[in-house]
């Protein structure tokens, strides 16, 4: 499957053999900010080890893609970014995870959770109106206070950075779940969006949508990374190397090799990561 | 009404007969074992002669209801009188129905939806949950009348005697309140299944999407599941009070049932009545029935056929609440 490039990106690199298309997220971002830092990370499920002592950077201003062999851990690792893990009764976490120097340990999980937010595999839309699936976010725990025309602007403005704002802006009392795949995704990531979060986690976002969709989404990716990190696990490594400005490759629950994704997919220094790029692509 | 329908299996049941080793999928119909056509002949007769058996209810109640049933009989209260035409209606026993089913689903709704959320989304501990779910199937399990016999010990005790007639220092028992309160421990295991049964059926994923925007987990029951779980939470609702307007044991012991209200002195209103004892339409049609006291085969008619419109109406509410909520429309996978 090739998704056909945007004609605003002229892409200067060299591309790496196997790999088509060019790449969204040209050249360096113009700043980066490191926003967490994970630090020697270990994840257990029982005596199951999912996630090796892992460390790495999630900046601002680039988006960070994980990629690897189903089963490596990388949902793990994403889930424990917002202590989602907490959820899994059998789930041990050890190591540090710092947001903006803050062990994430010492904050309550439901702020963390609206500063690192998370957007789902399948698109699931609350059963709700469009207008009421953000609303709900900006809400109070619970509460159903708030009127309908002070959050307005809120509502509007989180449509519209998922790019959504103008297909519905018509439609914003339909349910949600009526919406197609495509538009009920970027209504989740309008929902994550509308927190004002720091970090946006998507764990592979696009696997269920068509590619149209998908293109929709990597563009709207690639442009949001500048308000906020980026974390994307994807299982397609075109989609990886065409919106990704750093890419970690984990394998068995290691990380073994964090890099900008020219490196890890131009010239990769471990074999094993050649190995997943290159045999990805026969 | 439920009749089963029986549709051909997708692939054909495991008869006595030897199978032919079948590459693939059946096809339709050839594949058929002679033993497999008459075992599906026989469920199709059994399905229509179910139909059969509720159309001719249904008819039959609607053909004497339509006959006997006058309006008027609703709202006058049943007297003494030595004719089917100088005994009045049977006010009281339709008001007592509405009033039980009230009260009874006020209290079943929102213990058995507590309940529910509290299995399915915490469920800790975990040995308290498990007697939890095995005492409310033991509740579902118990003859109405034996619940009936042990409210009776309960609503006698002095401590509960402001909930009905006090008289001498006798508590009488009998009241609205302690009838309502045991039916609706009938219809309690109800409301629980069909409640736990809908928040069960919402993907895990779709919690972790309001977790994962900062909601708890209470809020996220609030918010997201119990709404997503309507259609469920209201089948259970309208099978319990099914299950309540349909109970005469309980009316019987525990209501006293009298054949009009016996309101208590000097309580004020609308305690008066709820403290007292009185009576329900299943009541009403048992002592109106050919070998029941008042023996007024007309009006049990007519008692029936209102009874039997009260839960016809409850099956075309949960069919519109689920009209309703296929609108809104669900998840994939
Ligand atoms: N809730 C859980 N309980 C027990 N083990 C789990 C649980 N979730 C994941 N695991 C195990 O942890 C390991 C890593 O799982 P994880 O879901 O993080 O992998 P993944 O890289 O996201 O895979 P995929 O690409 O298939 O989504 C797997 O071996 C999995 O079996
Ligand atoms: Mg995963």
């Amino acid at each position: 499957m090739v998704v056909p490039a945007p004609s605003h990106n002229g892409n200067g690199a060299a591309t790496p053999s196997g790999f088509s298309g060019a790449r969204r997220s040209i050249g360096s971002p113009q700043f980066s900010i490191r926003r967490m830092e994970v630090d020697q990370l270990s994840v257990s499920y029982a005596a199951r080890e999912a996630v090796k002592s892992v460390s790495l950077p999630i900046r601002q201003g680039e988006v960070l893609a994980m990629i690897g062999p189903s089963g490596c851990g990388k949902t793990t690792l994403l889930r424990s970014l917002n202590r989602l893990t907490e959820l899994t009764r059998t789930a041990r976490v050890s190591g540090r995870i710092l947001l903006d120097d803050v062990d994430i340990g010492l904050i309550e999980p439901t702020l963390l959770r609206r500063r690192v937010t998370m957007v789902f595999q399948q698109p699931n839309p609350f059963p709700m109106s469009v207008f009421d699936n953000i609303a709900y976010v900006l809400r109070e725990q619970g509460s159903r206070r708030q009127r309908r025309k002070t959050l307005e602007p809120q509502v509007h403005s989180a449509l519209d950075r998922a790019g959504l704002f103008e297909e519905v802006k018509d439609n914003l009392d339909h349910p949600a779940l009526r919406l197609s795949g495509g538009q009920q995704q970027r209504l989740c990531i309008a929902r994550a969006l509308a927190a004002e979060p720091e970090v946006l986690l998507l764990d592979e976002p696009c696997s269920a949508l068509d590619p149209q969709s998908t293109q929709v989404i990597e563009d709207l990716i690639v442009n949001l990374r500048d308000d906020v990190a980026v974390v994307i696990v994807t299982h397609n490594l075109q989609q990886a190397y065409r919106i990704a400005d750093h890419v970690a490759f984990m394998y068995l629950g290691d990380l073994v090799e964090y890099g900008a994704a020219t490196t890890v997919f131009g010239s990769p220094r471990e074999k094993r990561t050649q190995e997943y790029v290159s045999g990805a692509f026969g | 009404m439920g009749a089963p329908v029986a549709t051909p299996p997708a692939s054909p049941p495991s008869g006595g007969a030897p199978r032919k080793p079948s590459k693939g999928l059946p096809q339709s119909g050839s594949t058929w074992h002679l033993s497999d056509r008459i075992g599906l002949a026989i469920c199709w007769a059994l399905g229509l002669l179910f139909c059969a058996i509720a159309v001719a209810i249904v008819a039959y109640l609607f053909v004497q209801g339509i006959k006997y049933l006058r309006p008027e009989m609703l709202f006058t209260p049943a007297t003494a009188g030595f004719s089917q035409g100088q005994t009045g209606g049977f006010s009281d026993a339709f008001f007592g129905t509405l009033i039980v089913a009230t009260m009874g689903i006020a209290i079943a709704l929102p213990v058995g939806v507590g309940v529910a959320v509290w299995l399915v989304e915490y469920g800790r501990p975990a040995a308290l949950a498990r007697v939890t779910e095995s005492t409310i199937e033991a509740i579902a399990g118990i003859p109405s009348i034996v619940l009936a016999l042990f409210g009776t010990v309960i609503f006698s005790s002095a401590a509960l005697g402001f909930l009905s007639r006090t008289s001498e220092g006798v508590v009488f028992g009998r009241s609205f309140f302690g009838a309502s309160a045991m039916l609706s421990l009938v219809a309690l295991p109800l409301v629980v299944a069909s409640t736990r049964e809908g928040l069960s059926a919402i993907p895990q994923h779709v919690r972790e999407a309001s977790y994962a925007v900062g909601k708890t987990k209470i809020a996220t029951a609030r918010r997201i599941l119990l709404p997503a779980a309507r259609p469920q939470v209201a089948t259970g609702a309208m099978l319990g009070l099914g299950r309540i307007i349909g109970d005469t044991a309980i009316i019987v012991v525990l209501l006293g049932a009298t054949q009009n209200f016996a309101p208590v002195e000097g309580a004020a209103f609308p305690f008066n009545y709820l403290r007292g004892a009185g009576t329900t339409l299943t009541n009403f049609v048992y002592e109106a029935s050919p070998t029941g006291n008042l023996n007024q085969p007309e009006k049990a008619y007519a008692a029936a056929f209102v009874l039997l419109l009260m839960v016809l109406a409850l099956n075309a509410a949960v069919d519109i609440v689920h009209r309703r909520a296929r609108k809104v429309g669900t998840w994939s996978s």
